[in-house]
């Protein structure tokens, strides 16, 4: 059972470094309480696995402390954490039977024979691998390897947070389902923190109840999947969550007004934007609609995608890409049309940090 | 997918049966076809049927027991250099660096002696070993050991023995380290999470990986001592007496020494057949062993 704080962390792959460039992972402050679901989520090479590792105790960081429960076990070794850990690979012990690789991690720390005994099976019913504990783990298959590793983590009473390093990237899509469904289910019944490392934006918002959206090693914003897709924090959680992701136009705010392409939006609320920063307006394609010539902003239409139920459009306005959704009683459409945003969904970024409104 | 059939296709095959042919087919052929004769010079042949076969499996011959003497040597010296150089060799790869420049530095030493001629290798020991000038023999001798490997046959074989090892122990071990190399990180890593112990990341990570590359290893050593014959032959011309006298020696002695034709292609032929045979057996065993771990047991 434990809380897990990050303070002020950063780590850099290079000795010595402090330059922002050479930092795999930028200074961060950050909480995960007891018991939650988490999911860093982001591109490969944005530091989420680093930060895993360095939660786990296989990287130590260059600065700034992680606090289990207040107390700083940043310079402490992986197996004086309790911690688990689960990769991308399967990791079993080939030549052991199922048994003895959950057996493994008790065995290892002393435990006494008859407790490993109903660990083990606990465990096992609990990830329904009780018919294959005698078997040999390295005929088994990629999904019943990859809980044999999760076993081995359970499996220790003592452990307060499991982490996962994209465990599902080897596994057939129609496993992958059950076994993310295994994992939440797991998570209700025993009470544990659980930080899930993943690019695949509909593992982490179906598994967690808080995201962390990482960039370039930052933590760019942590919230919940809603907050994510209504609010996104910075222009990148915008297109990187969302299929497709968020429309993001330069635009030129002045209070409550944007223009855009030689048109003006009238804004809900007036912003303050700061000056000599790149301004830009961010709107969801679900709430960007196609109209007729004349309507809204002039765009011209490159393609329409029938995606079965709803169809999308794909635009240009002035150049820029844009994605919007095409209403049913909208009929043929030609090479241009109008793009109407909804005020309400419109979000202004400065360098793309979401600014807040006045008052 | 229909593939076309053109029989005609096997001609392509042509070149390389003529090859085969030449290199390997016929010259066995030859071999064959003298091991069941006798030729006493000009050309003339007469046929001797099995003979030569018997004679060289009874014991009680003269032939005979040369052949069982050496061969029990043969059999003990792969043993005992199976038995050094694979611990050795795994011991060597699992201290060699893993990054950095030192690994190439490390690769280019290992494979040095890898690259010495075998009789260039036999002559070296042969001078080092030796009590009157040689480093090692003087040395020794200097300590207060007695140590003549002309006149001893326990020093002759572990002259021959250091000899094998110093050739041969970075070729298991450099494949050792292949098989090392090759296993993720991640393991190690969960190896760590699991509180695993140095000895357990040996026994249960590195060995288990390593299983395969030494299979190899273990194959192309025992091929290689098993018909063995340069260095002894440089080092000690198979003496003191017969005490390193091993079948590839023997069988050079009655092929061109005493021009015994039949006699040597029969031995030849046993001689490989020996080699065919341990190595099918050794590989089988464990590729069986292999295959029951991976197929789940019955109603599983």
């Amino acid at each position: 059972m434990a809380r897990i704080e990050l303070s002020d962390l950063a780590h850099s792959y290079k000795p010595g470094a402090t330059a922002a460039a050479d930092l795999a992972l930028k200074p961060m402050t950050l909480t995960w309480r007891q018991g939650g679901a988490y999911a860093l989520l982001g591109p490969s090479g944005c530091g989420k696995t680093t930060l895993l590792n360095i939660i786990s105790g296989l990287v130590v960081p260059s600065q700034g402390r992680v606090l289990f429960d207040g107390r700083d076990v940043a310079h402490l070794p992986t197996e004086a954490r309790n911690i688990a850990q689960v990769f991308q690979f399967p990791v079993v012990y080939d030549t052991m039977t199922v048994y003895e690789n959950l057996a493994f991690p008790l065995r290892n720390r002393g435990m006494a024979a008859g407790a490993v005994d109903g660990r083990v099976r606990e465990i096992a019913t609990l990830l329904d691998l009780t018919g294959e504990l005698k078997r040999k783990a390295r005929g088994l298959t990629p999904d019943a390897k990859q809980k044999i590793s999760l076993g081995r983590g359970l499996v220790r009473p003592d452990v307060a947070a499991i982490l996962f390093d994209e465990p599902l990237t080897v596994i057939d899509p129609q496993l992958k389902w059950e076994l993310r469904s295994k994992l939440k289910a797991l998570h209700r019944a025993l009470d544990l923190t659980m930080i899930y490392v993943t690019h695949d934006q509909t593992e982490a918002l179906t598994f967690a109840d808080t995201v962390v959206v990482m960039h370039d090693g930052r933590v760019v914003q942590a919230g919940r999947p809603e907050e994510l897709f209504e609010k996104p924090a910075h222009t990148f959680v915008g297109y990187f969550i969302g299929s497709p992701g968020m429309n993001v136009i330069p635009a030129a705010v002045e209070g409550n007004r944007a223009s855009i392409a030689g048109a003006t939006i009238e804004l809900p609320q007036s912003y303050d934007v700061p000056l000599g920063k790149r301004i830009e307006i961010g709107v969801r394609p679900e709430f960007a609609t196609l109209a007729r010539p004349g309507e809204g902003l002039p765009v011209t239409v490159e393609r329409i995608d029938d995606l079965g139920r709803s169809r999308l459009a794909r635009l240009r306005l002035q150049g820029q890409a844009i994605a919007a959704g095409v209403p049913h009683e909208l009929g043929d459409i030609g090479d241009t049309a109008g793009l109407i945003l909804q005020p309400a969904h419109i979000h202004v970024y400065a360098d793309g940090e979401r600014v807040e409104a006045r008052g | 997918m229909d593939k076309p059939l053109d029989n005609r296709a096997w001609f392509l095959v042509l070149p390389v049966l003529a090859i085969v042919a030449f290199s390997a087919v016929i010259p066995l052929m030859t071999v064959v076809n003298y091991s069941v004769q006798d030729t006493f010079g000009n050309n003339q042949f007469f046929w001797n049927g099995t003979g030569w076969f018997k004679e060289l499996l009874d014991p009680s011959s003269d032939l005979g027991s040369r052949v069982r003497d050496s061969l029990w040597r043969n059999l003990l010296f792969s043993a005992i250099i199976l038995a050094i150089e694979v611990p050795l060799g795994i011991a060597v790869a699992l201290a060699m660096p893993r990054e950095g420049w030192k690994v190439a530095a490390t690769l280019v030493l290992m494979a040095m002696p890898l690259l010495v001629p075998w009789n260039v290798v036999g002559t070296i020991w042969q001078v080092f070993a030796r009590g009157d000038i040689g480093l090692l023999g003087y040395t020794v001798n200097r300590l207060g050991i007695d140590y003549n490997y002309v006149a001893d046959p326990l020093a002759a074989w572990i002259t021959i023995i250091a000899m094998d090892v110093w050739h041969w122990t970075s070729l298991v071990a450099l494949l050792c380290y292949a098989g090392l190399k090759s296993i993720p990180d991640a393991y190690y890593q969960a190896a760590r999470i699991d509180g695993a112990s140095r000895w357990a990341v040996f026994r249960f990570i590195q060995l288990p990986k390593m299983r395969r590359v030494l299979i190899i290893a273990v194959l192309l050593r025992f091929m290689d001592s098993f018909m063995i014959y340069t260095e002894p032959f440089v080092v000690t011309g198979g003496g003191p007496g017969n005490s390193t006298t091993f079948l590839s020696i023997e069988l050079v002695k009655l092929a061109l020494g005493q021009f015994d034709l039949g006699k040597a292609a029969a031995m030849s032929i046993v001689y490989n057949l020996i080699i065919l045979a341990v190595c099918w057996v050794f590989y089988t065993v464990m590729t069986n062993l292999d295959v029951e771990r991976r197929r789940p047991p019955a109603g599983g």
